[in-house]
């Protein structure tokens, strides 16, 4: 089967030729099948944000493709537009691109772009609005003066209202209360479920990303450091804390009793996972 | 693409030029325009060309720079000779046997003249906002421009405005950006179409940036509010100008430039 994305040799540089040039990317090859759930980690500054922007087509590669559904985003102007629609990409802080008076008209912006037609407008509008659990109550209401929480859920419904085939979210939790973060993350887990659509998932929080995704993929100084399931990602509790990044909670705690001696086997990365170790590893020190 | 506008145009540097006080600059510079003016003979003018070249070598300022500087300029430069060339009376030029009617040797004598004078001008202040930052750019104006205050102009209240609007620019540039990325994601196309709907394409991109410039402004008070910021009256500044003995120095030889300037055209030499 065709990967869903697939990037060869990626590689970015800003400002190329200027003293303040900077290479964010370099040599990124990657495989992303249809249905799958990543979760993208990295520190700032990594190159998670170029990289992300390059699946859309936002940005261009300095050298090297990037491939949706086996075509070069980049090979003319209308497919790169076209890609725009497939692969939905919803900023950091999305709330601030708000602009509309109301908003249904908000979240109608991207599927109008698409050209629809007016009721399969309405339809997805609704449908979208639904999945982030904005009640139609709120569509004439100015998206201004709504609560940063739900104006960040109506920013992500416009860009789920265009049905795209990939889901790119970067940190859509950012700076929003503990509830506000479960519901959001929930809303996209069930959007998943729902659709069987492709989500990338751009997250600080480990114990978010090893809840949720089923592959995972580390990016430092502009590479790939990791990539594989959460199992093989947090077996390599030291070498992620030796590039500065966090491991789960769990993770943490299972390293520091390694570190103590106790005998816990590799890759604990949820709390279940780590409770099942210790009872076992209580059990056998009882035998003896 | 926006980030390659250059606004503030500090080039940092630790050259004399650079030391020297934003005073002293603001005030040679006034100088070095009045001499650029006086200046009327080949003499005066090969003094002058003298004069801006040692400028640039002693700030260290790339001359790439100073000529990425004047680029946006050319058209201007470009229609002074033209308009000087063609329309100065005077002897025609001739060529073997073509006599060139419109084009006079006082002409293109004058159309160099011109020309020379608009880079030195346009070089001598853009050696101005190279070596100085924008804020002890405004520092210095204030304090300049500080005696106006007792005939009621808010001299302070203009440089803290000015210093202000510079500090946020790189900042809305960046944010502009973003929002265009974002709307772009969503299938907004700013490139393509006519005028209007261009015009129209800006709305999803003006009404965010406005928002959040009025979002900034708001925070920003605020900000200055809660540290007691209440105008010009008793405020002391982190970074205290002091006029220095090169000041003094640079002064006096800008002083000496105009002075030989005027001795050089009175003479006629």
């Amino acid at each position: 089967m065709t990967p869903i994305i697939r990037a060869e040799e990626l590689r970015h540089v800003y400002s190329a030729g200027t003293p303040f040039e900077k290479v964010a990317i370099d040599s990124v090859n990657l495989d992303i099948a249809a249905g799958e759930f990543v979760g993208i980690i990295g520190h700032t500054g990594s190159g998670k944000s170029t990289f992300i922007q390059h699946l859309n087509g936002l940005l261009k590669p300095t050298s090297g493709t990037v491939c949706f559904d086996g075509g070069d985003i980049a090979r003319s102007k209308e497919a790169t537009r076209d890609v725009r629609f497939q692969v939905g990409l919803v900023f950091q802080y999305p709330e601030y691109q708000l602009f509309e008076e109301t908003v249904y008209r908000d979240i109608a912006f991207g599927p109008k772009n698409m050209k629809l037609s007016a009721q399969e407008i309405d339809e997805r509008v609704r449908e979208a609005a639904r999945f982030v659990g904005v009640g139609e109550e709120l569509f004439e209401r100015s998206p201004l003066e709504l609560s940063g929480g739900q104006k960040r859920r109506i920013a992500i419904a416009g860009v789920i209202a265009m049905r795209p085939k990939v889901l790119i979210l970067d940190e859509p939790t950012a700076g929003l209360d503990p509830e506000g973060c479960r519901s959001v993350l929930q809303n996209i887990v069930d959007y998943r479920r729902e659709t069987g659509s492709t989500v990338l998932l751009v997250t600080h929080s480990m114990d978010d990303a090893a809840r949720i995704a089923d592959r995972l993929i580390v990016f430092h100084a502009g590479h790939i450091a990791f990539d594989g399931t959460p199992e093989e990602v947090f077996g390599h509790t030291q070498e992620l804390l030796s590039i500065g990044l966090d491991v789960p909670q769990a993770a943490q705690i299972a390293q520091a009793l390694r570190d103590r001696d106790v005998p816990l086997p590799e890759s604990i990365y949820t709390v279940g996972q780590l409770r099942e170790a210790v009872l076992a590893v209580r059990k056998g020190a009882d035998v003896c | 693409m926006l980030k390659d506008i250059t606004l503030g145009q500090y080039f940092p540097g630790d050259s004399i030029a650079h030391r020297l006080d934003p005073r002293a600059k603001l005030l040679l510079v006034v100088v070095f325009i009045a001499a650029l003016f006086t200046a009327e003979n080949y003499l005066s003018y090969a003094f002058m060309l003298v004069v801006t070249g040692t400028m640039i070598a002693v700030s260290r300022i790339p001359l790439k720079s100073i000529l990425r500087g004047l680029k946006p300029l050319f058209i201007i430069i470009l229609l002074t000779a033209l308009l000087n060339v063609f329309f100065t009376q005077g002897t025609p030029v001739q060529i073997g046997s073509v006599t060139l009617k419109h084009v006079t040797y006082e002409g293109i004598v004058r159309a160099a003249f011109m020309v020379l004078r608009i880079m030195m001008l346009i070089s001598g202040t853009l050696l101005l906002t190279y070596t100085t930052s924008p804020i002890a750019l405004t520092d210095g104006m204030e304090i300049l421009f500080g005696p106006l205050k007792k005939i009621k102009v808010p001299v302070h209240e203009m440089s803290m405005m000015m210093s202000m609007a510079l500090r946020f620019i790189p900042t809305l540039i960046e944010e502009t950006d973003k929002i265009m990325s974002a709307q772009k994601a969503r299938g907004a196309d700013f490139e393509t179409g006519k005028l209007i709907d261009r015009a129209k394409a800006l709305l999803p991109l003006l009404v965010p940036l406005f928002v959040s410039a009025f979002r900034r402004a708001d925070e920003l008070a605020i900000a200055m509010e809660s540290r007691c910021y209440h105008g010009d009256e008793g405020r002391t500044r982190m970074k205290q100008l002091r006029w220095q003995t090169r000041d003094t120095l640079a002064m006096l030889l800008g002083g000496a430039v105009l002075a030989a300037t005027i001795v050089m055209n009175v003479y006629g030499l």
